[in-house]
Formats: C-alpha cells, sequence, structure tokens
C-alpha cells in the first residue's frame, strides 16, 4: 500500500505550492501517472481522499492521467505504444527502441481559485 | 481561476535523496545493488550464501529490511561483515531517506559492495530509488511463473532476475523457460540466472555477475 505514502507526497507538494497564494484555495491537481509503476488507481484515490478528509483540501478534485508505456525507435525516430509488451518497432521491426514513457509519477499541474470567485472546478465532478 | 504548471516527480523529495546516495557511491566506487523479491523467494538464503563466499577482508556490508523483527540481519552477521537491520514498522518498501540515515555511521570509504535487501514486496519497493546501480529480482520456482506478466514493474526495472529455489524443481509444476519467456516479454534486455542457495547449484553464475558488475565499477574508483 504505497500509494498512502505516494498520496502523502502529492498532499505535502500541494500544500507548499498554497503557501504562494495566500486568500486562494486548491481546485483540482493533475497528476501523470505511467503504467510501469505499479502505482494503483483505485488504491491512490482512496487514499488522497483519506488523507485530506476535513482538511482545506478535501474538495480538490484529484485528475489521474495514465500514460501507456511508450518506447521509441531510433532508426524510424518515431514513438509508439507498447500492447502485450511487444517492444519491436511496428514500422521497421527493429527490436533495439528505447523506453520513452510509462514511468511517469508527475505531478502536472495545480489549479488554484481565488476565494469568492467561479469554482467552477471545485463543483465539476 | 489560475493554473499552475507543477512539472516535477511525485516523489521528488525520495529521488532527492536517491541522487545524493548514487553520488556518494559513485565518488567511493560502491556497487549498490537492491534485492527485491515477494516475502520468502530467498532474498536472505542468497545473501548467506553470497557472504560465505567472499572473503573475509572484502569490503562489504548489508542493509536488511523488514516491517518487524531484526531476525535477517541476525541471519547474516554471523558472516562478520558489517550488517544493519531497518525496521520499517509497518511501511511495506525501504526507500532513500531509510538508506541514508541507516548509513550514517558507516565509513563509506570502507566500502566497495553494498547489498540492500528490500521489505519483502513485489510491487511497492519498484517506486522508491535507492541510489542503487542496479535492481535485483528473485522469482522462486514455487512461485507462478506469470509472476512477471502479474507484476511487470518490477521485472521492467531490474538489471538481473535470479530464479531461485531450483532444487525444487522436480518437485513442483513451473516451467522455468516460461517464466524466462515472461521476464523477456516485459523486458527483452533482462539477464537471468539459476540458483539453489540449498545446494548450491548457479551460484557460481550469480558471483560471475556480481564480479562482472564489481569489476566495471573499478575504473571509476580508480580515477576518483
Amino acid at each position: 500500500m504505497h500509494e498512502l505514502g505516494i498520496a502523502n507526497s502529492v498532499l505535502h507538494a500541494m500544500q507548499a505550492e498554497m503557501r504562494r497564494y495566500p486568500g486562494a484555495y486548491p481546485s483540482r491537481i493533475g497528476l501523470r501517472v505511467g503504467q510501469m509503476t505499479a502505482v494503483d488507481e483505485a488504491a491512490l484515490r482512496f487514499c488522497f481522499q483519506a488523507i485530506t478528509r476535513e482538511t482545506d483540501f478535501e474538495s480538490v478534485i484529484l485528475e489521474i492521467e495514465i500514460c501507456p508505456l511508450r518506447y521509441r525507435c531510433p532508426q524510424c525516430a518515431r514513438d509508439f505504444i507498447v500492447q502485450e509488451y511487444v517492444f519491436r518497432c511496428p514500422s521497421c521491426a527493429n527490436l533495439e527502441t528505447e523506453c520513452v514513457g510509462g514511468d511517469e509519477l508527475e505531478l502536472a499541474y495545480l489549479e488554484v481559485e481565488e476565494h469568492g470567485t467561479s469554482t467552477v472546478g471545485a463543483q465539476s465532478t | 481561476m489560475e493554473r499552475v504548471q507543477l512539472e516535477r516527480k511525485v516523489l521528488s523529495e525520495n529521488d532527492r535523496i536517491a541522487a545524493r546516495l548514487r553520488a556518494q557511491f559513485h565518488e567511493h566506487g560502491i556497487l549498490c545493488l537492491n534485492i527485491i523479491s515477494s516475502p520468502g523467494s530467498g532474498k536472505t538464503s542468497l545473501l548467506e550464501r553470497t557472504l560465505e563466499t567472499l572473503p573475509h577482508h572484502d569490503r562489504v556490508a548489508v542493509l536488511t529490511g523488514d516491517i518487524q523483527t531484526d531476525n535477517d540481519a541476525a541471519r547474516l552477521r554471523r558472516f562478520h561483515f558489517p550488517v544493519k537491520q531497518i525496521t520499517t514498522g509497518g511501511t511495506c518498501h525501504l526507500d532513500a531517506n531509510m538508506i541514508e540515515r541507516h548509513l550514517a555511521d558507516w565509513r563509506l570509504e570502507d566500502l566497495d559492495l553494498l547489498f540492500i535487501e528490500n521489505v519483502g514486496n513485489l510491487v511497492c519497493p519498484s517506486s522508491y530509488d535507492l541510489g542503487e546501480a542496479a535492481k535485483i529480482v528473485l522469482l522462486s520456482v514455487t512461485e507462478g511463473e506469470d509472476k512477471p506478466l502479474k507484476y511487470p514493474s518490477i521485472f521492467f526495472k531490474s538489471d538481473l532476475l535470479i530464479l531461485t529455489k531450483t532444487d525444487l524443481l522436480p518437485y513442483v509444476p513451473f516451467d522455468i523457460n516460461a517464466a524466462a519467456d515472461n521476464a523477456r516479454r516485459v523486458h527483452p534486455g533482462i539477464e537471468m540466472v539459476k540458483v539453489s542457495s540449498l545446494t548450491g547449484n548457479g551460484l557460481h553464475e550469480w558471483l560471475m555477475w556480481l564480479e562482472r558488475r564489481r569489476h566495471a565499477l573499478k575504473p571509476i574508483s580508480a580515477v576518483g
């Protein structure tokens, strides 16, 4: 259940970021999670909800973009999504391809709102 | 509404410490290996066998992680190399901060090789960089040969797969070729050795792998 530690890191990052925006509140946090990170989306959402309950971050919407395993063929200079662990280049059948995505565990963005202004972000589901 | 681009890693704090550790290992010419498997796949037994074969003057140390008890450290201390237990108290993986804290009172200039035996878990340790030169994954023949497909992350990230408990192959329905194929499917470049820590079969291949990796570090330590 390392998702709890990851959710905590997300919360700490939000807390640190919000210190730069006094008088505002966070409405949405965007994460990129690679397919190969062994992070379970449902468990991460559950942990995030649990640790933000009854805090200023309770209404923050957690957006998770799952990033597929992506390889690049140096010969064709093109990227392709790896399905069923076939690492061969779909164009030229080259096997000497390299990993360029799928291992992300990144904070992409944070949306902040001024108090008393529109709360569109916070109200959508 | 304002959207602030963050563009940084979620585990940036862990990764920052891991980078610091990696720089220290590099500076002192230490090969650090992060050993990962399910509970009971034979990490400690393999380390016992390994330490047993190394010369007494070898500059080797072990950090061993568990949720509770220092049983593993007690087993490994018999070989008179420095061994320290990291008891996580519930956490299912080691993180870079735990490694840094437990290394604090060891003189890194006295070490060439550091084994980190992670907490028995095939999932969570794969997310945490400990500053290691390589991850090593163990899979015992009493587990399923489809484990690489079920838990791809750790097989994808490991340089070496050690198939353990091979002395049991005559008694279990484990297709070792299928296991190897599955591991290569997830990670075509993964190296593999087959070991029985009980009989010592295959141990030589593992020690050769270890020696190759240690040797590859030598020019760096000579310059540094």
